[in-house]
This record gives C-alpha cells, sequence and structure tokens, in this order.
C-alpha cells in the first residue's frame, strides 16, 4: 500500500482525522478533495480558517464563540434582555438558535458539575451568571440543561446559587420527543412524560 | 473470557467517537470497567445513567483486559430521581464513593445489595431513605475492611447505652464508661447500634461519624487526598431535610429484626460476614 508523500499532505490527513466523524481514510478521502479542488475549495477553506482562528474568542458577556466580543447575540439591540437561557456549551446555544425559538440572551456555563471528572462548582463560569441574573432587567433564568444526572445535577446547583437572585428559574419541560413512540421510551421519561402533561 | 452479572452503573466516559467505557458495579465481579461499543449513542443515553441496574455480558481475550460489555438495562432509575435535588446529591455521592473507594475486581456482595436497597428508595422515594443512606456507608467502611466495632463497649463489654465512638479503634463505648472522655470521643447515634430509628440529626451524626474514619483510616490507605466533594454536598442537603417518624410498630422492632431488614445474605445466598478483604 502506498502511503502519501509529500509531508505537509501527510500532517494535513492527520490533523483532519482529529476531526468529529473523521477517521484516517475518511480524512484522506476529504484531502484527496482538497487537493484536487485547490482553487474552488483548497484555497478559500485555508483563508477561512486562517481568519477565524485570528478572530474568534469566547464572547465576555454569555461564553459564546464568535469572532467579536460581544458576541452578535448579547449585541443585538432586537434581542430581550429579560430571560438568560443556561446552556452546557455553544453547540446546546446553536441548537436553540437553529430552531429560532427562542428570542433572549443566553449563558454557556462550558460543562457540567460532574463528580466522577472532578469538575466542580468552580470550574463553571457561575458567578458571572449570579452577577447577570442580579441584572435589573433580568427576569426569567431558563436552565436548559441535558436530562442526564450531571445535566440536573448541574441544574439543581445553579438554581440554588440563583435563589437569591428575585427572578423566575425555569427548566426545559421532559417527556416524549416528537416522532417518539411509547413502547420505545425508558421509565423515567414516561414517568416525566406523564408528570408534565397537560390538558387538549 | 466471559462472563454474565448484573451490576450498577456507577460511571461513563465517552469513548472516541460513539463508544463509552462504564465503570459498573457488579454482584460476583465487583467494580468492573468494559466498553460498550455505541454507548455514547443517544439510542443508549437513557439507559447508561449512573444509578441503572444493567445485566451485563463482559467479554475479552484475557481476563486482565478492559474487555467489552453487553449491557441491558434491568431497571432505569435516573429518570425517577433527577427531579429532586436531595435524593439526586445522594446518587451522586453513592456512586462517587464507589468509584472512588472501592477497587476493582473485587467481589462486595453485601453492600452490592445493600446498595440496590439504597438506590430502590432513592427511585421509589421512599421517605425514610436518608436512614438507609447512613447504614450503607457504615457498610462501605465494613466492605473497604475498616468496620467499626458497635456490638458492644469496649471499656465494659456492655451492650446497653453505647453512646460515644472512640476516634483511634472505631469500637463503641457506653455512656457511663465514656462520660469522663466525653469531650474527646465521636458521638454515637443510638440507630447504628440497633438501638430505634434513626432521626434527621442522627444521620448527619452517623455522616460525621464514617466521615472521620473515611479520613482517618480509608483515605490514608487508599492513597486518595480527600472525601469527593459530593458527599459534603449532600450533608448540607441533609441539614435542610426533614424525614417522617417511622410507622409505630417498626419503633418495637428489636435489633435482630433491625439487621435483617438491611441485611442481604438471605436474598443472595452468601455466608454472613463482610465479604470485603478485612
Amino acid at each position: 500500500m502506498s502511503q502519501p508523500g509529500p509531508s505537509a499532505i501527510t500532517r494535513l490527513i492527520e490533523l483532519m482525522a482529529k476531526l468529529p466523524g473523521l477517521g484516517p481514510r475518511s480524512a484522506r478521502r476529504a484531502v484527496l478533495t482538497l487537493v484536487k479542488r485547490r482553487e474552488r475549495l483548497l484555497v478559500p477553506l485555508a483563508q477561512a480558517m486562517a481568519d477565524l482562528a485570528e478572530s474568534v474568542s469566547l464572547c465576555s458577556v454569555c461564553g459564546n464563540a464568535d469572532v467579536t466580543d460581544p458576541c452578535a447575540i448579547c449585541a443585538d439591540p432586537k434581542r430581550s434582555k429579560k430571560a438568560i437561557c443556561v446552556v452546557q456549551d455553544v453547540a446546546d446555544l446553536w441548537a436553540l438558535e437553529r430552531a429560532a425559538v427562542f428570542a433572549g440572551q443566553y449563558h454557556v456555563l462550558g460543562g457540567v458539575l460532574s463528580p466522577l471528572d472532578g469538575v466542580g462548582p468552580d470550574d463553571l463560569g457561575l458567578p458571572r451568571l449570579v452577577a447577570r441574573a442580579h441584572s435589573e432587567e433580568v427576569q426569567e433564568v431558563i436552565l436548559a440543561l441535558g436530562a442526564t444526572v450531571d445535566g440536573q445535577t448541574t441544574a439543581h446547583y445553579v438554581a440554588a446559587e440563583l435563589a437569591e437572585a428575585g427572578v423566575r428559574i425555569t427548566t426545559l419541560a421532559q417527556g416524549v420527543p416528537v416522532g417518539g413512540e411509547l413502547d420505545f421510551l425508558d421509565d423515567g421519561t414516561i414517568l416525566a412524560a406523564l408528570t408534565a402533561r397537560k390538558d387538549v | 473470557m466471559e462472563w454474565r452479572d448484573e451490576g450498577i452503573l456507577l460511571g461513563i466516559r465517552r469513548h472516541g467517537e460513539s463508544a463509552a467505557i462504564i465503570d459498573c458495579f457488579t454482584l460476583e465481579h465487583g467494580r468492573h470497567l468494559g466498553l460498550v461499543h455505541g454507548g455514547s449513542s443517544a439510542k443508549h443515553a437513557a439507559t447508561l445513567q449512573p444509578g441503572t441496574q444493567l445485566m451485563l455480558d463482559w467479554q475479552a481475550r484475557l481476563s486482565e483486559h478492559l474487555g467489552s460489555y453487553r449491557a441491558e438495562p434491568l431497571r432505569t432509575r435516573a429518570g425517577m430521581i433527577i427531579g429532586d435535588p436531595v435524593r439526586l446529591a445522594a446518587l451522586n455521592t453513592v456512586t462517587t464513593l464507589l468509584v472512588t473507594l472501592l477497587p476493582e475486581r473485587e467481589p462486595h456482595q453485601r453492600l452490592y445489595g445493600m446498595s440496590c436497597r439504597l438506590l430502590d428508595e432513592l427511585e421509589e422515594a421512599e421517605p425514610r431513605w436518608p436512614e438507609t443512606y447512613a447504614l450503607w456507608e457504615l457498610q462501605l467502611l465494613t466492605s473497604l475492611g475498616f468496620g467499626l466495632d458497635l456490638r458492644e463497649c469496649a471499656a465494659t463489654g456492655t451492650r446497653r447505652d453505647l453512646a460515644y465512638v472512640s476516634p483511634r479503634s472505631g469500637r463503641a463505648v457506653s455512656r457511663q464508661a465514656g462520660g469522663p472522655w466525653a469531650d474527646r470521643l465521636l458521638p454515637l447515634p443510638p440507630f447504628l447500634s440497633g438501638e430505634g430509628r434513626a432521626s434527621m440529626g442522627d444521620v448527619r451524626e452517623a455522616m460525621r461519624l464514617v466521615g472521620h474514619f473515611l479520613e482517618a483510616w480509608v483515605l490514608p490507605a487508599m492513597g486518595v487526598r480527600a472525601i469527593p466533594s459530593a458527599r459534603s454536598r449532600l450533608l448540607d442537603q441533609f441539614e435542610k431535610l426533614q424525614m417522617p417518624p417511622p410507622p409505630k410498630e417498626r419503633w418495637n422492632a428489636d435489633e435482630e429484626d433491625f439487621i435483617r431488614r438491611y441485611s442481604t445474605e438471605e436474598e443472595l445466598g452468601i455466608p454472613v460476614g463482610d465479604q470485603g478483604r478485612s
């Protein structure tokens, strides 16, 4: 089996193979595509990555990743300042933005409390969140954290920390997902769904 | 090498894109890790949560290898527990203490049985679960080989009015014998020696008692720096928690009944006594 010769290509393959969803084989295919489409793909991609590496940073207000600080969401005057949606990661923020159902502010914790992994309250940006929640404009903090043991441990902890802020604290509902069938749900999800039932 | 056993999921860690390494406390094989292919997928997310009871099929070429698990849920508990901060704190404490302190691949069947019982009570929101938790911690000490001797007074041999524990020997001391040294002894909540049932204050006192021996005996022996912070968060939660009194008939239960309720040997068909290294 022949190995790729030039070291720059080998290095790119090795780096690409570290990306989620790509292994060595698919990284080789991706790099080969880039090499074949040098002008249309490789050069613009290299330029875009260089620009991003130069300018990307975490927003000092919410923790979102963006090329401006504060980020575009925090700086948007059309967005409501009354509600802050607390998420675990930037990926969760992007998921909520993709759904286009929330027009308030965000706060990215950057992780969740995990006793086993040694992630404690000091490792999350909680003082910044508490300070934001004490702002006069804020009326509600939505804890949009995962329905996992670590996610809900964090949610309860954050709720306790915000207890004195005098704001409404809510969490996302848990239950039957769209397209879900009861037969395939676990007991906990069925219980959550039944507890959160509503009039029709 | 392969075996089948039931176990409690203690922790899960992503491995690669879709696999996960799970840490389980099994009945016959003790704490045992293994790889679950596809364990990080959304399909497994609901079942591979700490506290879930699993039927595990483990397979490896050699016994010392990590090996891989095929896991089927027997009882999912997290969904019932995560809505309550105190019960969730207890679940976190149980799993963290077991992962931190329990050696791998060493069976502790009595502790396993008691862990299942405690997790069942947490899942069912049994109102007096804190008492079971305190007894579970005492069993944890015993299974680790650092059991306290709370049956009789170390000085006089009496089995009545045991009120203290020696911080050095871990043996009970009666109120009369310990009186002159009361300020240097640790208070013994009566329910730990089989007298009556616990109040919430007793449970907190029991946690402080066990905490002393965890720090003095267990941590140095295990090379662990500190008790996991999850336990102190649970103790904080217990400060605010109320526990209803037990049903009247239970107050009169004698020691034998009391111990039988919390022992698992009959169910498991194993000999009475510590199954750990003592």
